[in-house]
């Protein structure tokens, strides 16, 4: 292809186009001006989503990303700017989510000077990111961002950086498109050890009570298939963590439930009980593990998963095998027998039944009394045959709304997992139904976290992003206030919280809204949400002091659940 | 656990910011790196660093397998000292008037296979390469014969003893062994 003199602004754009990008979640300023300049040309090219804050950026890419596989882009300007997309780059790193952030900088004379709107973004972002970049000179420009999309979206993902010179944004160049699909340092999809395989083979069909746990990593590499055929072949039970539920179906006969604090009692049980674990592209989260010490410490543990760091990292395991899941499970189905563990998974029905009868039957039938949580999830989830993308946000609504939601399709939950970010749901769900807009997007939300970006509210007006909230409002910091009454002696500091008329916040953004009070109208309600054309804002007020059970406690074991 | 001296041996490439990205990674678990070395390795564009520290052999282990992970990190691995050879090397800046009144001194500099790099009527530089323990121990003998002006000890600088050539192994396979990019599906 023939070189053509253009500005480093328009060579970064046509390098965007190159890597496929249409979609970017942005806001302008002083140091990114000369990128939105060019923008304005390629109108046609792009759609540009204006959020009204750049935390909002980066979380509504991490939503596109998440929910379509594509990697999420965010173009901001420098100093504020810069550090407002901090909280969503450490999410996507701890979440594993392919973004690249992009971000003005002053121009390569003033580096150093404290000059208008300066901060050392990549120093600040070297520990929160997969790679992070300064753009100094416009000959740099295609070469960066196609390496930008190869690390973000390659092996496991994770957020990149570009810190973009404003110098090197004005100055021409003669632009070349740029491929990178090799980087010497860096082994995205380690060849995993044939006798790592065999030797894991040998352990699933010497084991009589075998336990898998699915992560985020079997969605992330689309293993979906190669899942289901490794347990239906072997027959064995599959727990999944809450970023990889929407990696097996609810409904799968040897889908046994959610793992970790707040997971079934079943799958949590039977960790402590089973003689082998196998874990697929998960990391032993302290929220999945409780006391180590403790856990599944009776049990044989292999490890499938693309980062060999993870390896031995919280649980020292018996065979490790490092690779992409996608290329190892299938390797592993054909070298495993044919087997049956009817008891073995049977037992898990028998603890989830205790759950049932103490916790679940409550939590979605109370008959009387305030509405809770868990029974409008499930109703929400229904009434969207449950195909729904359940986004959350952090908190009791992100626990409840997970456990009673139900999935039958790949990449339909996207929640901050790792990081914990009260706020990450608003965006997050305008991304994920800006990626998927055939898709219906079910946003749970908390009346804290719905404060944290409420600005976002201005994004959907803006661009009629047809998102689903469900506010599940008790006018506290939920989970908080569960562990003070639970941890704290009833202690209620600054929990409590006093809340706007959110009717006249939707109002206010032309978005309609419907409060829900009294449980006979749930059903309507939840119908007049999904049927209108846009966005809508359903305001359930649930029980004020209800807490997310089970639980494991704070430093207790797995099989240590309390149910009340 | 006990606390033991180890020495990682990194290879990076020659990239701005890249020290940064691998103290950070001490940085963040507050392990205090005893000596640091960087220079340019025997492959051109890569760097090698040499670190010791202190510290739990499980934390070590894990912070070397973070550092590898960067996407510009080659290499990184770890070593106890009786699996690698190391040097490092000392600067005694000492007052040459004291030096001609007191002939131990010159005898002390023999003795410990001392080079002397310059001699002037106010100074004399010495330089010696040895292990820390030596470094040290002339050091003191110096302070005790009353003519030290400055000490400067670099951090150190180590070999495995494997036979094994970790990095020209690694180019080799790994480079040419490589998947080509994923396909989107």
């Amino acid at each position: 292809m023939g070189k053509e003199r253009i500005t480093g602004s328009e060579a970064l754009l046509r390098s965007l186009i190159n890597e496929g990008v249409d979609t970017i979640f942005g806001y302008p300023g002083g140091s990114i001006m000369p990128v939105f300049d060019a923008l304005y040309d390629h109108r046609n090219d792009f759609r540009n989503v204006l959020v009204r804050h750049e935390q909002g950026a980066v979380h509504a890419a991490q939503g596109y990303a998440r929910s379509s596989g594509k990697v999420g882009v965010s173009i901001v300007t420098s100093g504020p700017g810069a550090t407002n997309t901090l909280t969503g780059i450490s999410d996507a790193m701890l979440d594993s989510t392919p973004v690249v952030v992009i971000a003005g900088q002053v121009s390569t004379g003033v580096l150093g000077t404290d000059a208008f709107q300066e901060i050392d973004f990549v120093g600040i972002t070297q520990p929160i990111t997969k790679w992070s970049y300064q753009i100094r000179r416009p000959e740099d420009i295609a070469w960066a961002v196609a390496r930008a999309f190869y690390i973000a979206g390659s092996g496991r993902p994770g957020p990149v950086v570009l810190d973009f010179n404003k110098d090197a944004q004005v100055a021409m160049l003669d632009y070349e498109p740029a491929k990178v699909d090799c980087v010497r340092s860096y082994i995205p999809y380690p060849t995993p050890s044939r006798n790592a395989i065999e030797e894991a083979a040998r352990l699933v069909n010497e084991s009589q009570r075998p336990l898998l746990l699915v992560g985020q990593g079997v969605e992330l590499g689309e293993a979906h298939e190669e899942l289901k055929a490794f347990i239906e072949k072997a027959d064995i039970p599959a727990a999944r963590t809450l970023m990889g539920l929407s990696a097996l179906p609810t409904d799968h006969p040897l889908c046994v439930g959610m793992l970790g604090m707040h997971g079934n009692y079943g799958p949590n049980f039977n960790t402590n009980e089973c003689d082998l674990l196998i874990a697929v592209g998960m990391r032993f989260s302290d929220r999945v593990t409780g006391k180590l010490s403790t856990y599944a410490k009776q049990a044989k543990i292999v490890h499938i998963d693309i980062d060999h760091a993870e390896i031995n990292k919280n649980v020292t395991v018996d065979v490790p095998i490092v690779g992409d899941c996608k290329e190892v499970l299938p390797l592993l189905t054909a070298l495993v027998n044919k087997a049956e563990h009817k008891e073995w998974i049977e037992s898990f029905a028998r603890y989830n039944a205790i759950e049932h009868e103490k916790v679940t039957v409550k939590a979605l039938n109370p008959g009387s009394g305030p509405l809770l949580m868990g029974e409008v999830a499930r109703k929400v989830s229904e009434a969207t045959a449950n195909s729904a993308i359940l986004v959350t946000d952090v908190g009791q609504n992100q626990m409840m709304s997970a456990r009673y939601f139900k999935y039958t399709k790949p990449h339909s939950i996207l929640t901050s997992g790792g990081l914990g970010t009260m706020g990450y749901g608003l965006p997050a769900a305008i991304g994920a139904k800006i990626a998927m807009p055939e898709r219906t997007v079910c946003l749970f939300t908390g009346d804290g976290g719905m404060q944290m970006n409420i600005q976002e509210l201005g994004t959907i007006m803006e661009q009629g992003t047809a998102v689903k909230i469900i506010l599940l409002n008790n006018n506290y910091l939920g989970n908080v206030r569960q562990w003070q009454e639970l941890f704290f002696n009833h202690r209620y500091s600054w929990t409590p919280m006093l809340n706007p008329d959110y009717a006249l916040i939707a109002q206010g953004y032309g978005i309609p809204s419907r409060l829900v009070v009294e449980r006979d109208e749930l059903d309507d309600a939840i119908a007049e949400m999904l049927a209108a054309p846009g966005p809508f804002l359903l305001h359930v007020a649930v029980m004020e002091e209800a807490n997310v059970m089970p639980m494991t406690p704070p430093g207790a074991s797995v099989n240590e659940m309390i149910f009340e | 656990m006990d606390k033991k001296l180890f020495t990682i041996i990194i290879y990076t490439e020659n990239i701005a910011g890249m020290l940064n990205q691998v103290t950070a990674e001490f940085t963040r678990r507050m392990m205090n790196i005893d000596t640091i070395t960087a220079s340019s390795s025997s492959v051109e564009g890569v760097h090698r660093y040499t670190i010791s520290l202190w510290g739990e052999e499980d934390s070590v282990q894990k912070v070397t397998k973070r550092i590898e992970k960067k996407v510009d990190v080659l290499k990184a691995d770890y070593y106890t000292d009786n699996e690698i050879f190391f040097q490092e090397v000392a600067l005694y800046k000492l007052s040459t008037p004291v030096m001609l009144e007191n002939s131990e001194v010159s005898r002390t500099i023999r003795h410990n296979n001392a080079r002397v790099m310059e001699v002037n009527p106010t100074y004399t530089v010495v330089e010696v390469t040895g292990s820390t323990d030596d470094i040290l121990r002339l050091y003191d003998e110096f302070v005790a014969q009353n003519c030290m002006l400055q000490f400067v000890k670099s951090g150190r600088v180590a070999v495995p003893r494997s036979a094994q050539e970790v990095l020209g192994e690694y180019l080799f396979n790994e480079d040419y062994k490589r998947k080509p990019v994923k396909d989107v599906e």
